[in-house]
């Protein structure tokens, strides 16, 4: 467990994101620990839950300044949701937060029952989502929860991919009124939009435009689509970059003229290629008729491949490399483009 | 009154579980569902909650002061359906839409009907719902209580446990948990299922104060319910039931889990509780005349 994790990029990956300016910024673990503890010091009624993973996810500084608002509950994950949903019951905010694996499996008829079925303002933190804890094996990945939420009502996904995300999508989390998933990394992630930028639940936000390809992409893969955007660029190939931060509700008009206007459409996610994002937007496609080349780029069904984050990211092409590898092939395919076919 | 020491006998809540027993059985085979021996096995400590003991009410149900009431056995819905009818929480009326199409009765608790608190049904629940309420009224120093009822074969759940131990760790002193000890779930005998024994030594163990009751005993329910807890302490109340209590031949009898009862049976039920009422009041009667001492 003491190696050096790999770097997230390859060294060309990282030229390349310092020619495009992108900064390096934090965990977005790290940003959720701060956002929450600023949220928790003007409403009194904020209240932590953590089932001893209060070290996992940054709160040790937030128990401290407010130990009457952080409760543990120790290795208990169902309880750790049920409890979450009586205090929303009785006029609490609460954030549940522990590693996803375990939050969105163990505790999954709580998160459906309890607080989905009740509809009460629970927020479920997902922490160390996907395979970010890589080396650790199947047993803490998360690669099912968006498919096993995304089919519960009442439940809203976020899903965000650098530190601005993840701050806004925290702060969206504390307002809202009914209960809210949010899933993140702990990588250091790339600062990715310009500031200014306005974050909305539902609404997509596009990095880049691009004609040819779209890459739909989700969370800490995100930085990588927009990566292999720039390098196709070089090639003549223009594509375009969506953030897709939300998955529930989804921003079908973004999927639709991504669909419509590009001449294809990959979709990246840190998920099974079941239920994720990529189903998500292929029904969304399909159910309106529009035929783009279309491609799933995220865990196969399969036992995932051994190593750090980094190294299952790179073997399932989840990388500046890869994504532009799946863009050129799927525009290499020969198939007429809409506009051919519409003349 | 505060000691809770009552009457010797509570008159208006025998006969109330004799006429919602009534309503009950009617409803049931209205509806042509529900978990009658379960109902009827929890109804007259539902009574008692709901009559002398919850500070809730048809115009409090909003209040953020109200107690709490959290069904975790929510199959026995029907019989929290007729006692929060019979409170005025909405009209009978609604309860021949049970089990139908687009109605808020359905099979398990929901919040779409007035004066329910949470949604439950799969079992395992409703503890630690009440473990977050009950908690955040310590935070707030609010001075609700939160009760919950819970099955005894419900409490082969792990997660019941992982509640139990949380409400001890916080000394959740406001949370009173009750169990429908009778001894039955669907397949047959608690003990022989799953054993829940012994059950006072496991939440004993557990550091609940733990107090046993005849679970059909207005009066003694009632004391026990008002008995202030130990200082710290969360309560658990033993309730000694019987599935299918009242009606002679539901008693004890696991096919009635969610046995519904047809025309006939129907019909005998109410000649058995017909006889059991004008039984209750000649003897209420000659106790007034002084004729018999209670
Ligand atoms: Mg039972």
């Amino acid at each position: 467990m003491s190696a050096p994790a790999p770097p997230m990029l390859s060294a060309a990956a990282r030229a390349r994101a310092g020619r495009l300016g992108l900064r390096p910024g934090r965990p977005n673990l790290d940003v959720f620990a701060e956002t929450l503890e600023e949220l928790a010091r003007t409403d009194p009624n904020l209240v932590a839950l953590t089932s001893d993973s209060r070290g996992s996810g940054k709160l040790g500084p937030f128990g401290q300044a407010l130990p009457g608002q952080l409760l543990e509950v120790g290795i208990a994950e169902q309880n750790l949701v049920g409890i979450a949903a009586g205090l929303a019951a009785c006029g609490k905010k609460p954030f549940a937060v522990s590693p996803s694996c375990f939050l969105t499996a163990r505790a999954l008829e709580q998160i459906k029952n309890d607080v989905c079925y009740s509809d009460v303002p629970v927020v479920l933190v997902g922490i160390s989502a996907g395979v970010s804890y890589g080396a650790l094996g199947s047993t803490h990945h998360s690669l099912h929860d968006l498919a096993a939420l995304r089919a519960i009502p009442n439940l809203t996904l976020l899903v965000p991919a650098d530190n601005f995300e993840t701050r806004e999508a925290i702060r969206a989390a504390a307002r809202a009124r009914h209960p809210v998933f949010v899933r993140f990394g702990k990588a250091p992630m790339y600062d990715l939009h310009p500031p200014g930028t306005r974050f909305e639940v539902g609404r997509a936000l596009r990095l880049r435009e691009g004609r040819d390809v779209a890459f739909v992409a989700t969370g800490e893969t995100v930085v990588h689509a927009l990566l292999a955007a720039a390098l196709l660029e070089e090639e003549g190939i223009d594509a375009r970059v969506i953030s897709m931060h939300t998955i529930k509700p989804l921003d079908t008009e973004m999927v639709l003229e991504a669909g419509r206007e590009c001449r294809a459409v990959v979709t990246v996610e840190e998920h099974s290629v079941h239920g994720g994002l990529g189903e998500a937007c292929a029904a969304v496609l399909m159910q309106a008729g529009v035929r783009t080349p279309f491609r799933i780029v995220g865990i196969p069904d399969e036992e995932t491949v051994t190593g750090a984050q980094a190294d299952i990211f790179r073997h399932y092409g989840i990388s500046m490399e890869g994504l532009a590898g799946t863009a050129r092939e799927l525009l290499g395919t020969g198939r007429p483009t809409r506009a051919a076919v519409e003349e | 009154m505060s000691s809770g020491r009552v009457d010797t006998r509570d008159w208006e809540l025998e006969l109330k579980g004799i006429e919602l027993r009534r309503r009950l059985l009617e409803v049931i085979h209205q509806a042509g569902a529900g978990h009658t021996g379960g109902g009827l096995s929890c109804l007259d400590i539902l009574i008692v909650l709901y009559h002398r003991i919850l500070n809730v009410s048809p115009e409090t149900v909003e209040d953020p002061g109200r107690d709490r009431y959290v069904q975790s056995k929510g199959h026995s819905v029907e019989a929290l359906y007729c006692v929060l009818a019979d409170r005025g929480f909405f009209p009978w009326s609604d309860l021949e839409t049970l089990c139908r199409y687009r109605s808020p009765y359905v099979g398990h608790p929901t919040r779409h009907v007035r004066g329910i608190e949470m949604n439950t049904g799969a079992l395992g629940h409703g503890l630690s719902i009440c473990v977050g309420m009950a908690w955040a009224g310590q935070r707030d120093r609010a001075t609700y209580r939160v009760f919950t009822l819970l099955g005894d074969g419900e409490l082969a759940e792990g997660s019941v446990w992982e509640a139990a131990m949380a409400a001890a760790h916080y000394q959740l002193d406001n949370l009173i948990a009750i169990v429908d000890h009778n001894g039955l779930q669907i397949t047959g005998p608690t003990r022989q299922v799953m054993s829940p024994e012994p059950l006072e030594d496991k939440w004993r163990a557990f550091g609940w104060t733990v107090r046993r009751v005849n679970g059909h005993d207005y009066v003694r329910l009632t004391e026990v319910l008002r008995q202030p807890p130990e200082h710290g302490r969360p309560t658990v109340v033993i309730a000694d039931t019987v599935k299918g209590k009242g009606i002679s031949f539901m008693e004890g009898v696991a096919r009635w889990h969610h046995g519904v009862p047809n025309a006939e049976e129907l019909a005998r039920a109410r000649a058995e509780l017909d006889e059991a009422e004008r039984r209750l009041r000649a003897e209420r009667a000659l106790l007034a005349r002084g004729v018999l001492t209670a």
